[in-house]
């Protein structure tokens, strides 16, 4: 059976496209898939940073495209999950260097070879975008729970719908359970009432995220960290797994952690 | 349909229809183009059809007025004239010529082909219609809905609309949730009030006294 290639995007920049790509990859890979991450973010390219995996980087996927190596050299292939590989992008070309067929003749020759091509899609709705979105089967997009990037990722469920690629399927990042709470951040369902598309997953926010990207260990590999888990939970269910919705709680606060005493104890401290 | 007097501009469902009432030349000629810059880029790239009643035009006005017409994008396809001197100009110049056809009823928007949109506008999107539209789905932040006619939106309603948009004052806008990030019926504008009242019933936006009130569906 050919691969599937799914494409993360967002519209605005700077939600999570390339962490959830890692870990997404990772996750997969874990679970015996055979996967490509792919980093089609031509000329900022950084998922080879975030995977640790930078200063492995001989061919880039302008180099696969232009034919100057076989598509097998430029995949790099991950120093913990020897089913997980990546496709480097070029960092000193622009968007302009691949066209939309190159991508998608790139990614059918993936299909041949892996499981899942997971592929990292520039922010904004420009060529780079187009490059990312042409080859697709399926698309993730990703917002955090902003105003603003809810916005934008309703204009690329559009787009995505328009070119008879949808529908598109929806993750939630960097959702502060505590800010929720308080009534001081959009909740899954005032995104979901906008977006009405299938949600695959809610990642909180977690320190841990930023911390495993600068060590390049996406945090998937890590346990104990709540944005992993919830990496692993998107996984299940990209593998077709029915996998509930945990709801995502803020730690305890100092009160109501000696309010949860005091009632343990029927009252008598 | 726009301001009644020099000028009458009313949408169909093949493109514009101008109707040229009795008054002096330059009167006529400044009163369009006034109405046509008022209407915005909602009829760029259309087709004009002109009537000119009973009024005599040479081919020089003839151009003239074509000319207007393509400063705005459209395209003068059509001249309806009882006056044979006038279509024989018409004629000479390419356009297609006819005798006036009988008025059409006051509201057109009414009697127009509808257009239905089965699906949610999202942000970006737009639908624009000389008739009324209805959605059935809904209008999301960053949407716009532009209809000579009515709006009637199956869903939720957020994003921009604005009926009546050729000039009538009486078209409505109405939704299962009436949201809108700006709300607009022939020549008046509302905005929401700043704080959030989001109401889960039906309403009806339509202009009384000159300014939008919103009304619940039932009254
Ligand atoms: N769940 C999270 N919790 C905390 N920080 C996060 C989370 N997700 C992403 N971040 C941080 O947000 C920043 C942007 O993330 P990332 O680079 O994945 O976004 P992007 O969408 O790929 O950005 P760009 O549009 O620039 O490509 C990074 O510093 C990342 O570590
Ligand atoms: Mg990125």
């Amino acid at each position: 059976m050919p691969g599937r290639v799914i494409t993360i995007t967002s519209g605005k920049g700077g939600v999570g496209k390339t962490t959830a790509t890692a870990n997404l990859g990772v996750v997969l890979a874990q679970r015996g898939m055979r996967v490509a991450v792919v980093d089609a973010d031509i000329g900022l390219r950084n998922l080879d940073v975030v995977m640790g995996l930078e200063n492995r980087i001989i061919y880039d996927l302008v180099d696969a495209v232009e034919g100057h190596c076989r598509l097998e050299q430029a995949l790099i292939r991950d120093k913990r999950l020897p089913e997980l590989y990546l496709l480097p992008a070029a960092q000193t070309r622009d968007k302009s260097a691949v066209s939309e067929e190159q991508m998608c003749e790139l990614c059918n020759d993936l299909r041949e070879i892996v499981d899942f091509a997971l592929v990292d899609s520039p922010a904004g709705i420009e060529q780079g975008y187009r490059n990312a979105v042409a080859p697709a089967d399926e698309i993730l997009v990703i917002t955090t729970p902003e105003v603003s990037a809810v916005r934008d990722a309703d204009r690329i469920i559009g787009l995505v719908e328009a070119e008879g690629k949808g529908p598109a399927r929806l993750i939630i990042n960097r959702l502060k359970p505590a800010m929720v709470q308080r009534g001081d951040m959009l909740d899954t369902q005032d995104v979901l009432d906008v977006l009405a598309v299938e949600l695959v997953g809610v990642v909180p926010e977690d320190e841990k995220i930023i911390v495993s990207a600068n060590q390049g260990r996406p945090a998937a590999l890590l346990n104990g960290s709540l944005a992993g888990q919830a990496f692993h939970r998107i996984g299940g269910r990209l593998l077709g797994e029915v996998v509930p919705f945990v709801e995502l709680k803020a730690p305890p606060s100092f009160l109501e952690r000696l309010l949860d005493i005091f009632q343990a104890t029927g009252g008598d401290l | 349909m726009m301001a009644e007097g020099t000028v009458t501009i009313k949408g169909t469902k093949d493109g514009l229809l101008v109707i040229l009432n009795q008054d002096d030349w330059p009167t006529t000629l400044s009163n369009l183009k006034e109405h046509l810059v008022q209407m915005g880029t909602f009829f760029t790239g259309g087709k004009v059809m002109l009537q000119a009643g009973g009024r005599v035009l040479e081919a020089e006005e003839l151009e003239t007025v074509a000319g207007v017409f393509s400063t705005q994008g459209m395209t003068l396809t059509t001249v309806l004239s009882e006056s044979a001197a006038t279509r024989r100009a018409a004629h000479r110049l390419g356009f297609e010529t006819e005798r006036p056809k009988p008025q059409p009823p006051p509201r057109p928007a009414a009697t127009m082909d509808n257009m239905v949109v089965r699906r949610t506008l999202r942000s970006g999107q737009s639908v624009h219609h000389p008739g009324s539209i209805v959605v059935i789905g809904d209008v999301n932040p960053g949407a716009e809905v532009v209809a000579g006619g009515d709006i009637i939106v199956w869903g939720h309603l957020r994003g921009v609309v604005h009926a009546g948009a050729l000039g009538d004052n009486e078209a409505i806008v109405c939704a299962l949730a009436l949201a809108p990030t700006q709300l607009r019926i022939g020549n008046q504008i509302a905005r929401p009030p700043e704080e959030e009242m989001e109401t889960s019933q039906p309403e009806t936006a339509r202009v009384r006294d000159d300014q939008i009130v919103v009304e619940d569906w039932d009254r």
